[in-house]
Parts: C-alpha cells; sequence; structure tokens
C-alpha cells in the first residue's frame, strides 16, 4: 500500500540533481548574492520551524496550572518528572510503544527496500514479457489512497486473528509501489547497461549478476528508500490506530491516547509528545542531510 | 556404443545450456514475484474487495454480506454529515495547499542563492517534516486552545478579541490546515528547489540583459521553467490533502470533528462509519466515492495548475 503522500517525488532525471556551474562570473544584477532579505525570510522560517517544539518544551515544562497563567518564555523545571509521569502511566505503555515503532518501522524499511531493488532492477534492466504492463499496474496504483483498502485489510486481519497484533501493521507495509517506482528509475539511469552484459559474457548467473552488479550500483538509492520507508512508518497512525490497540500500540497511537487520558493537563501532553519525537529529531540529525538530497535528486522535472 | 560418449557430451552440453536460458527467462519473474505475491495480497485484493463489500449489507459476526445493490451509495449521497464532511475536506485542502505552495515557491526562491551553510538552512526547513501528524496536531491545538492558546493570548495582548478556534468553522479549518502546512512547506519548497537549480543560468542574464526587473525574472523565467514540478506538487497535495485524518481527528479530545462536526472530515467520516457504528458495506462505499473524487479532482486541478502557470508565464510577456 502506497502512501503518496510522504514520499518523495519520483525521479525522471539524473539522480545528481545538477545545479549548473555559472560559467562567468555574472554581473550583479543576476548574481545570486544573498542580501539581508533572503537570510531574514529564511531565519523565520526556521523560527516557524523550532517554535513548536520550544513551545511544547515550555508548557511541558510546567505544571498543570502553567497554561493558565499569563505568557512566561522560560521554561519551568518540571520537564524530567512530567516525562516521567507520562512513561509510568500503565494506560501509554510507552516503553511498549516506542519498542514497537522500531520494530515496525525497521522490518517495513529493510522489507521495502530489499523487495524494491530486486524487483526495481528486474524491470530497469531485464528484458521480460509483460514488464510494461507490469510496471504502470505499479506506478497507476501510487495514487490509490489507503482509504480503498482499509475494510477488505481489516475483515482479513480480523478472519486471522491478527488484530492487535504488530504482524497486522508490518504485513502491509513491507513493500509500497513508490518504492519499486524509485528503484527502478534509479537504476535505469545510473546503471549502464554494458555493466551487466560483462558480468554475464563472463560467466555470472543472473543471481551473481545482480549481486555483484545491480545491488553496488542501487546502494545510494536504497539507502534513501530506506530513510523515507522508516520515517513514514514511523509516523503511520490511520492504518495503526484502527488495527491495533492501546496495550499494544505503536508511538502515534499511544500520543492519541494521552490526550485522551491528560486532556487537562496539557503540561503531560506535551512532555509527552517531545518524548515521543525526541528519537526522530535525533535520527534527523544525524540523516538530515541524506533526507535533503533524497528529495531533491527525486524531484527535478518531477 | 561408439556414439554414446558423443551424445552425452552433447546432452549435457544442452542441459547446461537450457539452464542458461531458464535462468534468464525465470529471473526477472523471480525478482519481481515477492513484490507482487505481498502487493496481491495488501495491495490489489482489497481494493476489488471493497467494490465487492460496498454492494453488500455486511455482517460483521458472520464476516458475509448481502447483495443490496448501490444502496450504500445513495445512503451516503443523501447523508447530511457526508456533504458536510465532503465542504470540510475541500475547505481543509483549499487552505493549507493555496499557501503552502505560495510559500515553498519563496523559500525555494531563497533558498536558490549562494547560501551560507546552505544544508543547515535546507535541514532547517524539513525539520518538521520529521514529526509524526499526531504529534503536530497536539502541539498546535493547544496553541490554538480557545481560552488559554498561545494564539489568543497574543491577538488579545494585540487588543484584537479571542477567535473561537474550536468552535467555529472556518478557524478550525485554518488551525487544521496550518498544521498541514507547517509540515508540508518545507519538503515542498526542497522539491521546488530542485527544479529551480535546473534551470540554466544564461536564462537569467538574458533576460536581465533585456532589462527584465528581478520580479519579473521570477514570474517570466523561474515559474515557466519550474512547471512541470509545480504541476506535480498540486497534485500530490491534492492526493494526500483530500485523504486528511491525522490532524483533525487529534484536533480534539473525542476526535469526532467537533460539536457540530466543524472539522469532520471525508476519512473520519469513514472511520466512524467502519468502526464507530461498524458498518462495514457503507464504510466501503465511502471509501470508493473517496476515490473517485480524489481521481476527479486531481484531474481537474492538473488542467486548471496548467492553465494557470502557462498564463502567468504569458501575463509576463504581456
Amino acid at each position: 500500500m502506497s502512501t503518496a503522500t510522504t514520499t518523495p517525488t519520483p525521479v525522471t532525471a539524473e539522480p545528481h540533481a545538477p545545479a549548473p556551474k555559472r560559467r562567468f562570473r555574472s554581473t550583479a544584477i543576476t548574481s545570486r548574492r544573498p542580501g539581508w532579505f533572503t537570510y531574514g525570510s529564511l531565519g523565520i522560517v526556521l523560527v516557524a520551524a523550532i517554535f513548536p517544539f520550544y513551545w511544547s518544551f515550555l508548557i511541558g515544562s510546567g505544571d498543570q496550572s502553567t497554561i493558565y497563567r499569563d505568557l512566561t518564555w522560560i521554561p519551568g523545571g518540571n520537564f524530567l518528572a512530567n516525562a516521567a509521569t507520562v512513561i509510568d502511566n500503565p494506560a501509554i505503555n510507552f516503553w511498549k510503544a516506542l519498542s514497537n515503532s522500531v520494530i515496525v518501522s525497521t522490518t517495513t524499511a529493510v522489507s521495502t527496500v530489499v523487495l524494491s531493488t530486486l524487483a526495481g532492477y528486474a524491470f530497469a534492466k531485464l528484458r521480460f514479457k509483460g514488464s510494461g504492463p507490469l510496471l504502470v499496474a505499479v506506478i497507476a496504483t501510487m495514487a490509490v489512497p489507503v482509504q480503498l483498502g482499509v475494510v477488505p485489510l481489516y475483515i482479513l486481519m480480523q478472519e486471522y486473528g491478527w488484530t492487535g497484533h504488530l504482524g497486522a501493521v508490518i504485513v502491509p507495509g513491507l513493500i509500497t509501489a513508490f518504492g519499486v517506482f524509485w528503484m527502478t528509475q534509479y537504476l535505469q539511469q545510473s546503471l549502464p547497461t554494458e555493466l551487466i552484459e560483462a558480468a554475464r559474457v563472463d560467466g555470472c548467473s543472473m543471481i551473481r549478476t545482480f549481486w555483484h552488479v545491480g545491488l553496488p550500483a542501487a546502494r545510494p538509492a536504497a539507502s534513501m528508500l530506506f530513510l523515507f520507508t522508516f520515517v513514514t512508518s514511523w509516523n503511520n497512525f490511520f492504518w495503526p490506530f484502527i488495527v491495533l490497540d492501546q496495550q499494544n500500540p505503536t508511538l502515534p497511537v499511544a500520543l492519541s491516547l494521552l490526550q485522551a487520558n491528560y486532556f487537562v493537563d496539557y503540561s503531560l501532553v506535551l512532555a509527552g509528545v517531545l518524548l515521543a519525537t525526541v528519537p526522530l529529531i535525533l535520527l534527523f540529525i544525524f540523516t538530515g542531510r541524506q533526507l535533503v538530497s533524497g528529495i531533491m535528486q527525486g524531484a527535478v522535472k518531477g | 556404443m561408439t556414439t554414446t560418449p558423443v551424445r552425452r557430451e552433447t546432452r549435457s552440453l544442452t542441459a547446461r545450456q537450457r539452464l542458461g536460458r531458464l535462468d534468464v527467462k525465470l529471473s526477472p519473474y523471480l525478482y519481481i514475484a515477492p513484490f507482487f505475491i505481498v502487493f496481491g495480497i495488501v495491495g490489489i485484493f482489497p481494493i476489488l474487495y471493497t467494490a465487492y463489500i460496498s454492494l453488500q449489507d455486511w455482517d460483521l459476526v458472520r464476516n458475509t454480506g448481502e447483495y443490496i445493490g448501490f444502496e450504500h451509495f445513495t445512503w451516503v449521497l443523501q447523508d447530511r454529515e457526508f456533504w458536510i464532511a465532503l465542504r470540510n475536506t475541500f475547505s481543509i485542502f483549499l487552505l493549507s495547499s493555496v499557501p503552502q505552495i505560495l510559500v515553498a515557491t519563496f523559500i525555494a526562491y531563497q533558498l536558490d542563492h549562494n547560501l551560507r551553510a546552505k544544508t543547515f538552512w535546507r535541514m532547517g526547513v524539513l525539520l518538521p517534516y520529521v514529526v509524526a501528524p499526531v504529534a503536530v496536531a497536539l502541539i498546535f491545538s493547544n496553541m490554538f486552545g480557545d481560552k488559554y492558546g498561545l494564539v489568543n493570548t497574543v491577538l488579545n495582548d494585540l487588543g484584537l478579541n479571542s477567535i473561537l478556534w474550536h468552535t467555529d468553522v472556518i478557524p478550525s479549518h485554518i488551525a487544521i490546515a496550518t498544521m498541514v502546512n507547517f509540515r508540508w512547506t518545507g519538503y515542498n519548497a526542497l522539491i521546488l528547489l530542485a527544479a529551480m537549480q535546473a534551470i540554466p543560468r544564461d536564462l537569467y542574464e538574458a533576460a536581465a540583459i533585456d532589462g527584465a526587473s528581478s520580479l519579473r525574472r521570477f514570474f517570466s523565467v523561474t515559474v515557466p521553467q519550474i512547471r512541470p514540478t509545480l504541476i506535480f506538487v498540486i497534485l500530490t497535495s491534492t492526493i494526500g490533502g483530500l485523504q486528511i485524518f491525522d490532524e483533525p481527528r487529534m484536533y480534539d479530545q473525542t476526535g469526532t470533528g467537533g460539536a457540530n462536526k466543524q472539522w469532520l472530515t471525508l476519512t473520519m467520516y469513514l472511520y466512524n462509519t467502519g468502526w464507530g457504528k461498524f458498518d462495514f458495506g457503507r464504510a466501503a462505499a465511502i471509501a470508493w466515492i473517496l476515490f473517485l473524487i480524489i481521481v476527479a479532482f486531481s484531474l481537474i486541478n492538473f488542467f486548471i495548475t496548467r492553465r494557470l502557470v502557462a498564463d502567468d508565464a504569458s501575463g509576463g510577456k504581456r
């Protein structure tokens, strides 16, 4: 099932988004030297991007009455205490939710990358009957909303007694149509067919050719696909919310319970929100660079 | 007897060749098979089965249905709540996508300078994207609180009246649209930035030599050049925007879309029908209606934006 909304745009151009080098250092009129206006407006954007986190910390580090008092911009000292209250609440199941999210996101991301690379390699570089129509079928389903399959999927899960189990979330996430599309596009452009032919002439079997030629070439796109699938899966709410329950939630499902449990005490709600957001912020600090280039590489002439 | 070794040799050769040919023929199918097996079960089958269920009066206990034709569809189309949900979905979608694309284009244009620490700025812009919509919704529904929210406090400090973000229709849509914009504007800005960087700089030079101002260069060079990408961004935000669920669902404690269904969206309506009233047949019909709306609206949007962006360019030329 693809979620078209949370995946980067398809690749259609060179994988290295070419910023054409300025051939001549141009006149002042068209030089793209940033002025105070550029830095100023980008600074405002940055503040807007960070502010909600600061606000959460401000409220999340106070106590129940913080929100009713006059605005202060200095955080209180209760954040750890609030976080501990959230973690200790048996209705939230915080550790369970965290480990569930790690399990679900990792397995779906690994499986999506492996299966998409295999299929993408076949679509991009191997000749076989029906490859054209099959690829079109895959692409066509990228635009189909998740909602269309949710009812039968639930009936199916119920039939097999999977509701409430992680498998019900993992199995539909094992593949995405987008992943196949992404890997096909990438390998078409960046893997020269001559390399494959050379390996074949040297006597490599098909699978060895894939292993020694296809896989190394696919690695950059594969790692980006991993990141995007991981983030999407981590944030996914609609389907886990339907099929999982309070005893066995993922983090977003646990977050939704947080509000039902503490709806009067926003200091606890927002402390919990921050707590659940920290893992992804950490991931972003280390991999944000790849996320940025993944989005930009996929975008050109989208 | 003398011929046997020869025969054996040729036979083993052909066997090997045959194996090789089989390898060439079968391998592609083996590589795509795992994907298509899972895809068939969790992708294709549910879509077809939804169509089947939507024509049934579904019995939850026996997990079977009784054929009732298009009754669910006519029921839904006569339901007041459906039309309210449709209105809300469109309203939230417009309030989120239109400003979002304008701002994203602006940010992309600013990022397209020779910035110092450009990775830093790009990452900063993308930061909200990694935060779960549920988390974003909880933070913003607090900031947009009716009584003690930050936004109203600031409004009051400025001498303005409080706005009832959780009571009135349009304000609640604005608050929800703000959550969507928070998460997606930077992401779309990066896509548009990539498109802008692919524009040959000579075009700007030529326009400048012809005396085009920087504003004119933006509308006559930048916008037409990134047109395909703009259309793409608008289409994806249409498909995503019409499915919106997480943010309105988490906008208050009950998740029912407000006292008067002020911010009930189509997907929430689907959820409430399927897992609130446990009417799976009707929920399946809603899913199909939602799908058709998305297809229709994507097509309409595609033609409108193609026209609109083209007009922008020719308007620049005059």
